[in-house]
């Protein structure tokens, strides 16, 4: 089974334009690894050509449900924040190779979210502690009306919460509190905007980490050569990744933002 | 029994139906969700004579019933193709059509040559109207001594029919079918995509990276339906027909237009079961239309 129409169970607004949407399926069973997405079809079929990627942020496996978490950027997303209970959507996925945590145990780990980079981290989160990690989470929103999950995240570890105007947690981005950290990190996740992305490789560059990627997909299962990017290297036979397939996350160190 | 069978110069299609050049990559990934030999031919993603990365991202937008792309041709050339491609779709039984592109006469030349010489290959499709590649490409496909050029000097070194594939992009659609028929031409592929943009209001700047795009998906189709009806009146060579198509009910229209075959293009993107699905439902479909095979349905759609 590769695609089902799954049913929707809850879509609410938890912050500024972002929504929370809990969908029930067989899915569910499938996925298996954080930072996985899922390729939602939206409108009536005809008018939208594209699916939406959108990344898990939770699961639970004894509900048989999913938890995303999207922004309502153009139509497409807006249609999705209409539905209601009971209605169906059309879900192709799980997508991609997610974040890898099988061998990750004891360890001090640090997870960078950035905006509609955060909702990865969640479920990322709770595997990590479940495995007995120390997870420390550094958050970062535009403004106080667009943080969510901050509680949830509390729940889970120590938790900061950067906004660039100030309104909560502490002013400034995420790169800001980075060397506090740094030290007592082995191993960092992180998902966000791409300039967040490279400013955070670049001061994490001596700690092993992994980026997962966003682009616009075509397919979503690796045909369209849509979202690709680069590799760092120059050796690499193929040259390139294809983020909906090979990732969307990567070693920080494979690929050129 | 619906006959779905249609002969074409190189393809034994079983069914009309394939999904169209740059939709469907090299098979591999479509490979997971049906059997590919239940498809009526694969036509591959498109060859340049070295690997391409292809333009920068964003390399798609959606638009209203459609999608812009200017993925630029990425591939891995035509050597890395017959290497590591075609061995794997050779393992379906379905005919393999392969796109051929290039920025001179040259390298058409060269890649076709190479491509027409696999025995993995039974037809190939000329590509010129690519419109998201800075050199060439597109130029081939809107002047027609250009077309008629290249489609003859790919002719002399092809043993395998090619199919010229047409650009929208023209003001006159049956003179450049017209100059590639004189010029050799086994069959016609058609419609390219028609050159868009879109841009985003936040940064105030194009969204593609490449600034244009091809509007591809079900925006295009009228305009495909009209090009394949008006060289079908005028010229003498099987059609495949592209543009947005995405029910059998869209197969029906393109064959009453004037298409052999078709080939789905965006529509795989937001079903990759599409081409299995249109080949299941096909024959209900013709039958309830009142024809008893493809081939009889192809150009009914004529006044005359």
């Amino acid at each position: 089974m590769k695609m089902e129409w799954m049913t929707v169970i809850e879509n609410e607004p938890i912050s500024l334009d972002t929504f929370k949407m809990v969908l029930s399926g067989d899915l569910v069973h499938l996925m298996t690894q954080p930072g996985q997405f899922l390729h939602v079809r939206v409108g009536d079929g005809a008018t939208n050509t594209l699916r939406r990627p959108i990344s898990i942020a939770d699961l639970d496996y004894q509900a048989q449900q999913v938890t995303i978490i999207y922004k309502t950027i153009g139509e497409g997303t807006h249609w999705l924040s209409m539905r209601k209970p009971d209605e169906r959507i059309h879900v192709l996925g799980p997508r991609g190779n997610g974040f890898t945590t099988e061998h990750v145990c004891n360890q001090d780990v640090l997870l960078i979210g950035g905006g509609v980079g955060v909702p990865p981290l969640y479920y990322l989160a709770k595997k990590l502690t479940q495995q007995n990690n120390r997870v420390t989470i550094i958050l970062g929103f535009q403004t106080k009306a667009a943080m969510f999950y901050v509680k949830e995240f509390q729940g889970l570890g120590e938790t900061i919460v950067m906004t660039e105007d100030g309104s909560a947690g502490q002013h400034g981005r995420v790169t800001d509190v980075l060397p506090k950290y740094q030290m007592k990190t082995d191993l960092y996740f992180t998902c966000g905007p791409t300039g967040m992305l490279q400013a955070v490789t670049q001061q994490m560059a001596k700690t092993p980490g992994y980026i997962s990627l966003e682009e616009r997909m075509g397919c979503g299962i690796g045909a369209c050569f849509a979202c690709v990017c680069q590799t760092t290297d120059q050796e690499d036979g193929k040259g390139y990744r294809k983020i909906c397939m090979d990732g969307p996350v990567f070693a920080a160190e494979e690929v050129i933002l | 029994m619906t006959d779905l069978a249609v002969n074409l110069p190189g393809l034994e299609l079983k069914n009309p139906i394939m999904p169209a050049s740059g939709c469907f990559g090299f098979g591999r990934e479509f490979s997971e969700f049906y059997d590919l030999s239940k498809l009526g031919a694969i036509v591959i993603k498109a060859a340049t004579k070295n690997q391409r990365y292809g333009n920068e991202t964003p390399r798609v937008a959606e638009t209203p019933s459609g999608m812009l792309n200017a993925i630029g041709l990425q591939n891995p050339g035509v050597k890395g193709i017959i290497e590591e491609k075609l061995p794997f779709l050779s393992s379906f039984h379905t005919p393999i059509m392969a796109n051929v592109a290039g920025s001179s006469v040259e390298e058409y030349e060269e890649v076709a040559s190479l491509l027409s010489q696999s025995s993995h290959i039974q037809a190939l499709e000329l590509n010129i109207s690519c419109p998201n590649v800075k050199e060439g490409g597109i130029q081939f496909g809107t002047d027609p001594n250009l077309a008629a050029h290249v489609t003859e000097r790919v002719k002399k070194v092809s043993d395998k029919p090619v199919y010229v594939k047409l650009s929208p992009n023209v003001t006159d659609v049956v003179g450049m079918a017209k100059a590639v028929e004189s010029a050799g031409a086994d069959g016609l592929s058609m419609i390219n995509t028609l050159t868009g943009m879109r841009f985003n209001l936040m940064s105030r700047k194009p969204i593609l990276a490449n600034e244009t795009g091809g509007l591809s998906g079900p925006a295009i189709k009228p305009i495909a339906l009209r090009m394949i009806y008006q060289v079908k009146q005028e010229v003498n060579l099987p059609i495949i027909g592209m543009g947005g198509i995405r029910s059998t009910d869209d197969v029906v229209e393109f064959l009453l237009a004037g298409a052999s075959a078709v080939a789905v293009g965006t529509a795989n993107f937001q079903d990759p079961f599409i081409c299995s699905n249109l080949i299941d439902e096909l024959p209900d479909m013709l039958r309830k239309y009142g024809f008893q095979s493809v081939q009889d349905c192809t150009g009914k759609g004529a006044f005359v």
